[in-house]
C-alpha cells in the first residue's frame, strides 16, 4: 500500500492523505456513538461518563471542522486560501478585541488594524514578500497603531488599550498568516507538495493538544498554575509532547525532513502551540471568561473560534522561521 | 415590484452586514422567543441598535414586530424614510408634541392590528454607561394593553462598533439579552412602573 502511496502524483498523495484522516474521524465518531450508548448500573458513573462523552464528541467535532477547513483551503487555490485564512483572522480578532477595553479613542486604530494591517499582511504572504512580511506587523504596525491611538487624545488606560491591540493582532493576524505562508515556501526537490507541511504543522499539534486533554482525564497530577488552567501539568504535557513529535517522525515521508527534522520540528511546533494554548488561558482568566465560547449565559464576545485555533496560531510562525532558517530558505 | 426586491435585497445584505461585524447574538435569557403579542423595550445608545434587534430577532418574528422610530431623523432624506419603511417596517412617532394629538396614536392603532413593538423608552440616545430615565409612553402603553407582555431588553456593545462621529464601523460583537416578562401592576404608580422597568432593562447588562 505504501508503495502504491508513493507513485501517486503529489496532488493525489494529499488528497489520499485527506480520504485517510476522514476515514479514522468516521471511525472515532462511530466509537464514540458506541460508547454513549453503554448503558452502567452506577449512577455517578453513568453520570460521570456521559460528560466524557460529551468532552469527548465536542473534541471530535472541533477536529472535524479543523480538517474540513483545511480541505477546503487546500482545494480552493492560492487565493481563495489568502481569503479562507484571512476570514479566520478577521473572526478570531474580532471575538479578541470584544473582551478587550478598547474605548471610543481606540476607533481609528482599529479600523486600522481590521481594514489595513489584516489585507495587507495577507496580501504580502500572497505576493510573496517574505522579508516585510515578516517585520511589517512586530515593527511598522507596532509603531503606527499607537500614533493613531495617541492622536485621538485619550490617555486613559493607554498602554493598556495598545498592549492589548497590538496582542491581539500578533495573534490573529500575525501568527495565523503563518499558515498559509507555509505553502509558499520554496523547498529544493520538492515540488507542490508544500500543503503536506501544512497539513503537517496542524495535524501534529492538533495531535499534542488531543493527546494532552485525554491524559488529563485518565491521570489527575499536580497541577502546575492552578489559578490559569486547572489541568496544565507537566506529566501529561510530556505525555502530548511525545506522542506529537513521533506523529511527526512517522509523517516524515510527506515532509521534505528526513525522520529525526520531522521530529525536532515538530516538537518545536508542538511546544510553541501548547504553552501558547496555556498563555491565551491565562489572557480569558484575565478577562473573567472560562473559555471564548459562551454557552447559554456566556459573556458578550466569546464565540469560541480562539479557543479552536489558539494553539496554531503560537506554533505556526515558530514552524515558519525554524523551517526558514534550518533549510536556510 | 422593482421597489420590493430592493428592499428584501437590502434586508439580506444589512443582515449579512451586521451579522459579519456583530455576530448579532440574541440572548433569550428571560423568556423564549414567541410569536405572541409583546412590547419589547431596550436601551437605546447608538442609530444601529434599531438595526441590532431587528436583525437579533428570529426570522419568523420579524415581520409581526415593528420597531418606534422617531420621525424627524428617520424620515430626514427619502432613503432613510425608504430604508425604514420598505426594509424595517417601523412606525414613526413626532418628538415635537401638538396639543391637539396624540403621539402615541400610531402605536395603538398597530398594537390593535396584532403587531408587536419595539421601543426605546428613553427617547432618546443616550452617551452614558447607563441608560436614562424613561419616558411615560410605555406606562401609558401598558395601561392601555394590561394584557400584553413587556420584554426588557439589553443591547450590549452596539455603541463600540460605531461611536459618535465615526463614519467606518468596526467589528465588535454585540448581544441582545432578553429578559423576564413584566406586567404593570394593579394600582401601581407611573414613576415607579418606570423605574422598575429600567432597572430591569439594567439588570440585564451583568446576567
Amino acid at each position: 500500500m505504501y508503495k502504491a502511496l508513493k507513485n501517486l502524483t503529489a496532488t493525489e498523495q494529499v488528497g489520499a492523505l485527506f480520504i485517510i484522516i476522514f476515514g479514522l474521524l468516521m471511525i472515532a465518531g462511530v466509537a464514540v456513538f458506541m460508547l454513549s450508548m453503554r448503558e452502567s448500573e452506577d449512577a455517578m458513573a453513568q453520570q460521570r461518563r456521559s460528560s466524557d462523552n460529551k468532552n469527548l464528541s465536542k473534541l471530535l467535532k472541533t477536529s472535524w471542522v479543523m480538517i474540513f477547513v483545511f480541505w477546503i483551503a487546500w482545494i480552493s487555490g492560492d487565493i481563495g486560501r489568502l481569503v479562507l485564512f484571512g476570514v479566520g483572522s478577521f473572526f478570531a480578532l474580532r471575538e479578541f478585541l470584544t473582551l478587550s477595553p478598547t474605548r471610543h479613542g481606540d476607533h481609528r486604530s482599529l479600523v486600522l488594524a481590521f481594514f489595513g494591517v489584516l489585507p495587507f499582511q495577507y496580501w504580502l504572504v500572497g505576493s510573496e514578500h517574505f522579508d516585510l512580511f515578516t517585520v511589517f506587523i512586530p515593527v511598522y504596525v507596532f509603531l503606527a497603531l499607537p500614533v493613531a491611538s495617541a492622536l485621538a487624545n485619550d490617555p486613559q488606560r493607554f498602554l493598556e488599550r495598545n498592549a492589548k491591540l497590538q496582542w491581539g493582532i500578533m495573534v490573529c493576524i500575525y501568527g495565523m498568516s503563518h499558515v498559509p505562508a507555509l505553502m509558499l515556501l520554496d523547498f529544493p526537490h520538492y515540488n507542490n507538495k508544500s500543503a503536506f507541511l501544512m497539513l503537517f504543522l496542524v495535524l501534529v499539534v492538533q495531535t499534542c493538544m488531543v493527546t494532552q486533554h485525554l491524559v488529563n482525564r485518565r491521570l489527575y497530577r499536580h497541577v502546575v498554575a492552578p489559578l490559569i488552567s486547572q489541568s496544565f501539568n507537566w506529566r501529561s504535557w510530556w505525555v502530548g509532547m511525545g506522542v506529537g513529535s513521533l506523529l511527526g517522525a512517522l509523517l516524515a515521508g510527506i515532509t521534505p525532513f528526513v525522520p529525526g527534522q520531522a521530529f525536532v520540528m515538530a516538537f518545536i511546533a508542538c511546544a510553541a502551540g501548547s504553552l501558547g494554548h496555556l498563555v491565551m488561558k491565562a489572557l480569558k482568566r484575565d478577562r473573567g471568561i472560562p473559555i471564548w465560547r459562551g454557552e447559554g449565559r456566556g459573556v458578550t464576545g466569546a464565540g469560541g473560534m480562539l479557543d479552536r485555533i489558539d494553539s496554531l496560531c503560537f506554533a505556526a510562525p515558530v514552524f515558519f522561521h525554524s523551517v526558514r532558517w534550518f533549510f536556510g530558505l | 415590484m422593482l421597489l420590493d426586491w430592493a428592499a428584501r435585497l437590502m434586508s439580506y445584505f444589512l443582515l449579512g452586514l451586521i451579522r459579519l461585524l456583530t455576530g448579532s447574538q440574541a440572548r433569550w435569557w428571560g423568556c423564549p422567543p414567541k410569536a405572541e403579542q409583546r412590547i419589547y423595550f431596550a436601551n437605546h445608545q447608538s442609530h444601529a441598535d434599531l438595526v441590532m434587534i431587528w436583525a437579533a430577532l428570529p426570522r419568523e418574528l420579524r415581520r409581526g414586530v415593528r420597531a418606534v422610530a422617531a420621525r424627524d431623523y428617520w424620515t430626514k432624506t427619502p432613503f432613510r424614510q425608504w430604508l425604514t419603511t420598505a426594509v424595517f417596517n417601523v412606525i414613526y412617532v413626532s418628538r415635537e408634541r401638538h396639543a391637539d394629538e396624540d403621539p402615541l396614536e400610531p402605536l395603538i392603532e398597530a398594537m390593535n392590528a396584532g403587531d408587536s413593538l419595539i421601543l426605546f423608552p428613553e427617547g432618546t440616545r443616550g452617551y452614558a454607561d447607563e441608560p436614562q430615565a424613561f419616558k411615560a409612553g410605555l406606562y401609558n402603553l401598558a395601561l392601555r394593553f394590561p394584557d400584553v407582555e413587556l420584554v426588557p431588553a439589553w443591547i450590549n456593545n452596539v455603541q463600540r462598533v460605531m461611536p459618535k462621529g465615526e463614519i467606518v464601523p468596526v467589528p465588535v460583537l454585540c448581544s441582545v439579552t432578553f429578559g423576564v416578562p413584566i406586567r404593570l401592576l394593579p394600582g401601581e404608580e407611573r414613576q415607579a412602573f418606570l423605574q422598575r422597568t429600567r432597572a430591569a432593562v439594567l439588570a440585564l447588562r451583568d446576567v
